[in-house]
């Protein structure tokens, strides 16, 4: 199981690269997109479906890496790894720092105070202008460069896109899977239990908090050097809910779930942008009717689905059902 | 010293009108367990709904009530056809909510248009008055007046009727409330509808002061959240307090620090969470 696993993933891996050949420079743009925020739909998955905590206020951790990528890209240095080391620190900083306040609370109240201390950085990116341009944002950021690469053209950046999901993809996945991603679910499903089993389970969701503000910070780097311009937005309500949306398509505890949330939401963004001036209604609805229809994702239907054709394909009656 | 007292008026007034928007919220959110992100889009789209029935019928008070009603309608509809589907699920809930603040704001820009509007104060309010050598204008004392008495009626409501005594008990303790014969459901959606109806009227109200324009709405939303935040979810008293400080750091903020003035509204917050979460109120 565990081969056809990572066969699945170095298939999945290939078809993501080759694409780069396949796809127009408009389509890059958006599969590079699609790719970037899946990593900040994988870092919320990892709370909402493995602790069983639902944060609206991942902007935090995104913007706060994309305001620092944009600061460093502009003023100092376009290198890859300098904006990396950046953008993971000060995430994984302010993840710290919150997490201390916000995990003291569960449930709704932790949905709200997440989002509360979001809106604290969002009111000082919109409001101290000297530093952070305010509604007008950073404008110009360069490409980052690595050596003689310089990830300007669509394709270049794409590829890059693809190694950041990947890696993340890869590390998150082995880490629900192993003994600390097990203790993070037996948290969620009891952490009472856990505690009495002897689990530091305040210590656990601490550390899970932290390394999924690590992974919002990626994609929040990412997305300044793809946009070449950071603004409040990033750090708004917005990009928080958002995220949790692309979450809940792909299905809590899924973590691959988390992509097809990202196809889903870039593709209604672009596509339903580009028909009508009032897409924004279009997506509030399509939103609600999402969440109407589809409250548990739809990557687990999809695969119920599939296992049942399988089943089909193979004469055998699938479980459960009459033979 | 004038300037002094001019700025405290300001900022009381200003703390009244989030009052009047923070107490919707704070008991709703005390007994639904809903973070309810529609909040200050009932707020902009009663303001809207009011700034419409004024221009046609040049009357203020048609106004407040015809943008209670119509936020009240809406927000009905909200809870009866979407909310009620997924009762403890709050991610589910709060998504709903976002899709509603997505609707609300994207219709009022096509109505509205995305110039700031601002309703004219009513007549025999609005001239100024000299306070210690500087002009005031009067409609401020009027939200004054207006806050303290719906203060005052929610208070009473909430502490010396049968209907505060339910409220106050299923924001304790939902079951036991159910179990003691308290009809939840209707409760909770009538309060529901009632702290929509008030952000309503609240945007009316408020129109002269604040006006409506695109974005207004997560303006509200931020501050409100802050204040319950602060004063301690589900309790009227501690909104009360948390929104009077709100008020005035806002108006010292956009003064003396105006690049500053939303982080010295959020810094407190984020310091009450830090040394007493349940906010002035106490309770988490």
């Amino acid at each position: 199981m565990r081969r056809l696993t990572l066969a699945g993933f170095l298939a999945f891996a290939a078809i993501l690269v080759v694409l780069a050949w396949l796809l127009s420079p408009y389509h890059l743009v958006l599969a590079s997109r699609i790719l970037i925020l899946a990593i900040l739909a994988m870092s919320l998955d990892l709370l909402d479906g493995y602790v069983g905590l639902t944060s609206l206020g991942h902007a935090a951790y995104l913007g706060v890496a994309a305001y620092l990528t944009g600061f460093v890209a502009i003023g100092y240095s376009d290198n890859l790894l300098l904006l990396l080391a950046v953008g993971i620190l000060s995430s994984a900083l302010m993840g710290a720092l919150f997490g201390l306040i916000v995990l003291r609370a569960t449930g709704v109240y932790f949905l709200m105070l997440t989002l509360a201390l979001a809106q604290v950085l969002w009111g000082i990116a919109w409001q101290w202008r000297s530093v952070t341009g305010g509604d007008d944002g950073l404008p110009g950021i360069p490409r980052p460069s690595l050596g003689n690469l310089v990830f300007v053209s669509s394709s270049s950046f794409y590829i890059l896109a693809v190694v950041m999901f990947l890696i993340s993809a890869a590390i998150l996945l082995r880490l629900v899977h192993s003994p600390f991603g097990l203790t993070l679910q037996g948290i969620r499903e009891s952490s009472d239990r856990m505690a009495a089993l002897g689990y530091n389970v305040w210590l656990h969701k601490y550390i899970a908090f932290v390394i999924s503000s690590i992974f919002a910070g990626l994609s929040g780097v990412m997305l300044a050097l793809q946009n070449g311009i950071v603004t409040p937005t990033q750090l708004s309500l917005h990009t928080s809910a958002i995220g949790l949306l692309m979450a809940l398509i792909g299905g809590a505890g899924t973590m691959i779930g988390a992509i097809i949330g990202s196809v889903v939401v870039v593709l209604l963004e672009f596509g339903v942008s580009r028909y009508t001036e009032r897409w924004i209604t279009i997506l509030g609805a399509i939103y609600i009717l999402i969440v109407l229809f589809a409250p548990e994702g739809i990557y687990g239907p999809l695969k119920r689905l599939g296992q049942r054709a399988m089943a089909m394909i193979s004469k055998k009656p699938a479980m459960g059902e009459p033979s | 010293m004038a300037l002094f007292v001019i700025q405290l008026l300001n900022g009381l007034s200003y703390g009244m009108l989030l009052f009047l928007l923070a107490a919707g919220l704070t008991l709703t959110f005390g007994l639904l367990r809903i973070v309810n992100l529609t909040h200050g889009s009932y707020y902009m789209l009663g303001g809207y709904v009011g700034f419409a029935t004024i221009q046609s019928t040049g009357s203020f008070l048609l106004g407040v009530l015809a943008g209670g009603a119509v936020v009240g309608i809406v927000a009905l509809a909200m809870k009866l056809l979407l909310l009620d589907r997924f009762p403890r699920d709050e991610r589910a809930q709060v998504l709903i909510t976002f899709g509603c603040l997505f609707i609300i704001a994207d219709q009022s820009l096509a109505v509205f248009g995305g110039t700031p509007q601002r309703i004219p104060t009513p007549v025999p309010f609005d001239g100024s008055m000299e306070i210690l050598g500087k002009l005031f204008p009067v409609y401020r004392f009027v939200l004054i007046a207006t806050g303290l008495a719906c203060a005052a009626a929610l208070w009473w409501l909430h502490e010396r009727t049968r209907i505060g005594v339910w409220v106050r008990g299923a924001v304790h303790n939902r079951d036991v409330a159910q179990a003691m014969g308290v009809n939840v459901s209707l409760l909770t959606t009538g309060v529901f509808l009632f702290g929509a109806a008030l952000a309503g009227m609240t945007g009316v109200i408020g129109g002269p002061l604040v006006g409506m324009y695109p974005g207004g709405d997560f303006e509200v939303l931020g501050l409100t959240l802050a204040i319950i935040v602060l004063g301690g979810v589900g309790s009227l008293g501690g909104a009360f307090v948390a929104a009077l400080l709100v008020g005035f750091l806002d108006t010292a903020g956009r003064i003396f620090f105006p690049e500053f003035a939303l982080f010295a509204i959020f810094a407190p917050m984020a310091i009450m969470l830090v040394l007493r979460p349940g906010g002035f109120a106490g309770r988490l």
